[in-house]
């Protein structure tokens, strides 16, 4: 038995999960571009006005990751995850601005037994992060390695 | 004159730069994006499915889009004497199919690759086309991350 909360066996399809909130900071976004995507309406908000983007905007590497974070915080810290092999897709759907605060939920879209490894199932998980007035920005679907709760140690 | 597909060096496999994984870097972006055990700690990676401390994969990936900058930036003066004004990359609407085939481990050297596969006219952006580009990393001769991505540039 696990002594975590989340195993295999409680992501049933259908099984929606509150990510919580994360409020935006410009300073945060700047950091984060000038490590790993130093355009310049991640940059300055002057530039981002200018951009298609229409203000300050989070790079889309950095809304991953922040939507990885609040996954963590939300339930794959407490569960029994063995990682993930990939992802079906991402969706940058809108932009997200400096001052925005996303909130966010996922989805059990699918779940299965490995059939070469017993103990194991892969879950799909579809997730979205919208912001304050209720736009989607983010879409995303992958699938992650569980172990079940019986075997787990 | 130069055409968009020399523009884009279509078909070509462009290597972006490499990368060495410092343990520091990996435990630094775990902390704050991906705190789980293996992407933080060596002897809790030790005993996961891992085996060794390893970079959350939004670290492999975002240093994907480092590289890809980086290459950008030495290919500024690339030659444009086609038509229009000479195309400037804009966002990207997303990927799909990332795989992270093998782990990232600290201590890692990776190789980032990009190659243009296709580009076409956005019927509800005119001036803009969709450029897509399948992107890769390489541990030696191993492929440890590839996915399918697309930016937008504007050409008109």
């Amino acid at each position: 038995m696990t002594d975590r909360k989340w195993a295999f066996e409680d992501f049933a399809v259908g099984v929606t999960i509150d990510l919580g909130e994360k409020y935006v900071e410009a300073a945060e976004i700047i950091e984060f571009a000038s490590e790993f995507d130093y355009q310049p309406m991640h940059l300055d908000e002057e530039a981002g006005r200018a951009s298609i983007l229409g203000g300050l905007s989070a790079s889309g590497w950095h809304t991953c990751s922040m939507f990885m974070r609040m996954m963590c915080d939300a339930f794959l810290l407490d569960s029994t995850s063995q990682g993930a092999p990939g992802l079906d897709y991402v969706r940058w759907r809108k932009p997200v601005l400096a001052g925005d605060t996303l909130h966010g939920h996922s989805t059990v879209t699918a779940a299965r037994k490995s059939a070469s490894r017993p103990g194991l199932g892969f879950v799909t998980v579809r997730h979205e992060l919208a912001n304050q007035r209720g736009e989607t920005v983010l879409e995303m679907q992958h699938t992650g390695m569980f172990l079940a709760r019986e075997v787990a140690a | 004159m130069t055409t968009l597909d020399e523009f884009f060096r279509m078909g070509e496999t462009l290597t972006l730069g490499s990368h060495t994984f410092t343990a520091e870097e990996i435990k630094a972006f775990a902390a704050r994006y991906d705190p789980q055990r293996f992407h933080m700690d060596e002897k809790e990676a030790e005993a996961s499915v891992f085996g060794a401390l390893c970079a959350s994969g939004w670290h492999t990936a975002s240093t994907w889009m480092k590289y890809n900058l980086k290459n950008r930036e030495d290919t500024a003066e690339q030659p444009w004497d086609g038509p229009g004004p000479r195309p400037e990359f804009g966002p990207s609407p997303g990927f799909q199919n990332l795989k992270w085939l093998k782990p990232v481990f600290a201590g890692d050297t990776i190789t980032f690759t990009r190659r243009a596969t296709g580009h076409r006219a956005l019927a509800s952006r005119p001036g803009w086309r969709l450029l897509t580009i399948v992107c890769e990393a390489f541990d030696g001769e191993v492929k440890v991350l590839e996915f399918e991505s697309a930016v937008l540039v504007k050409t008109g």
